[in-house]
């Protein structure tokens, strides 16, 4: 299997995104944020059919257009009330321009589905070099905000006692998670980017009462998922993204059975 | 060093066009434990936002001493989202105070600073159970637990002992008591509780619609509180 470069590609950049994913996706589940991940996500289809249009990568288009809205959503505030509507209208906004540009580049269909469902084979070392790049900037920023990102996250209400500045640290934080769907959806596709940033790490939550090692988890859940879908989607040329569902939705429903127990 | 932490002059905070504090003037006495009572919208929970620094007076000036930067303020609110299946442990959700941008793990001296200050909270016995599954009066000790893991100056306690039960309420402020003797930390209590605040307090703060009232806590009267009392 490892003899195929896009098979080595494809192991490298699932690494990198279970690593990344694992540390994103956990602060993802104690904000409270999976619908907005996967808002983010529609934002990255239309970045990406954007980027055909105008002729750069799929990757590079996904990075301009979630990045932005990721700033506009924080710019418009994250009060709960209103939260949800204001992203439904981004997201529909957003889904209508990537239709948009798919038409517009002449693209076959096949191109949607690769962005929407996502590939392995299309993967290249420029490509996993330019993820690497991403996903260090994304941890170096997270270890520099961690502590007070982690009182924001897991205790607003205490954070805001103590001055911390829950404005920036929740725009940075949605562009890190923005930087984290772009690099994800290479490997997983744009509609199932939250398998890898929200069911990890909402797993992780049942098995511990730290931080740190709900990240650890998140991360070992994820690396399990990915490099099994891999092996798997490689054995029987199913869609890779299929099996890493399949697992990681396997993982999250032992979790819940493991904390009903618990509590029983 | 004054002997106060801070002082009020000419307070008021105009909300819909309703003026609320009228004219507040008053002091806080380094070390002191004072009550802080009035019924509902005479601007309790404003007097504390203006102290946390989360709202600007309309007009009137606050004093901190030396100066604000130096007082670290430690607050515990009344509500909190922490439902049954919060996941952190009580330890590390109190030591999510030690905030800042700095290495991601604790330092020996904030490690040490945690374990003392879970002794003193009695929640060393509790400390790697998850927070979501112990009782009200064990999340309010970890709330409290959290403000004084900063060795706050001045501790804020907002209505904090109103949703628990007449003895947990009464071993909460019996610890606070015992932290104020004992380290001297300054104690603002807000509360609808006068026979609790009469147990443990020196001195309150009455809140009016018309006025305010400050004074040694025994000439406290019942009857002055127009809104009642909920104990």
């Amino acid at each position: 299997m490892f003899s195929f470069e896009f098979m080595r590609n494809a192991y490298v950049a699932s690494t990198i995104i279970a690593i990344v994913c694992g540390f994103v996706g956990v602060f993802v589940v104690s904000r409270n944020m999976p619908f907005l991940t996967h808002t983010l996500s529609e934002i990255g289809f239309a970045g990406a059919s954007f980027g055909m249009f105008i002729g750069i990568t799929p990757l590079n288009g996904m990075l301009i257009f979630t990045v932005i809205s990721s700033i506009l959503v924080g710019k418009m505030g994250t009060k709960s009330s209103r939260r949800e509507n204001s992203i439904s209208a981004i997201s529909g906004l957003f889904i209508g321009l990537g239709v948009l540009f798919l038409a517009l580049s002449n693209k076959s269909a096949s191109y949607a589905t690769n962005i929407l469902f996502g590939s392995v084979v299309g993967i290249s070392q420029s490509d996993v070099n330019q993820m690497v790049i991403l996903s260090v900037i994304v941890l170096l920023v997270l270890l520099v905000i961690y502590r007070n990102l982690k009182f924001d996250s897991f205790d607003p209400v205490g954070a805001k006692a103590q001055h911390v500045n829950s404005g920036l640290i929740s725009i940075i934080f949605l562009v890190l998670l923005a930087l984290s769907v772009s690099v994800a959806a290479q490997i997983v596709g744009a509609l199932l980017i939250f398998i890898l940033l929200t069911l990890p790490a909402a797993s992780a939550k049942y098995f511990s009462h730290s931080v740190s090692k709900m990240i650890a988890l998140a991360v070992v859940f994820g690396l399990i998922g990915v490099w099994l879908g891999l092996y798997l989607g490689y054995i029987t040329n199913w869609p890779v993204s299929f099996f890493i569902a399949t697992i990681e939705c396997s993982i999250y429903f032992a979790a819940l059975g493991f904390n009903r127990i618990m509590q029983n | 060093m004054s002997d106060l932490i801070l002082e009020t002059h000419d307070l008021w905070e105009e909300f819909s066009e309703k003026k609320i504090l009228n004219n507040l003037s008053f002091k806080l006495k380094r070390g002191s434990f004072l009550s802080v009572v009035g019924e509902n919208g005479v601007g309790k929970t404003t007097l504390v936002r203006i102290i946390l620094g989360q709202l600007k007076p309309t007009h009137g000036t606050i004093k901190f001493f030396p100066n604000r930067k130096s007082i670290r303020i430690g607050y515990v609110p009344q509500f909190r989202n922490i439902d049954d299946e919060y996941p952190l442990s009580v330890k590390n959700f109190v030591a999510l105070s030690f905030s800042g941008y700095k290495l991601p793990w604790l330092s020996r001296q904030e490690r040490q600073q945690l374990k003392l200050v879970l002794q003193e909270t009695d929640l060393e016995k509790i400390a790697n159970e998850p927070l979501g599954r112990a009782s009200g009066g064990e999340k309010q000790r970890a709330y409290l637990a959290q403000a004084l893991a900063v060795r706050p100056d001045l501790l804020i306690l907002d209505e904090s002992t109103a949703s628990l039960d007449p003895i947990s309420k009464e071993n909460l402020l019996r610890l606070v008591k015992k932290l104020n003797v004992d380290t001297g930390v300054t104690v603002l209590f807000v509360t609808h509780d006068i026979p609790l605040a009469k147990q443990f307090s020196d001195e309150y703060l009455l809140l009016q619609p018309n006025g305010y009232e400050v004074g040694p806590i025994d000439q406290l009267q019942v009857a002055d509180y127009e809104g009642g009392q909920h104990v």
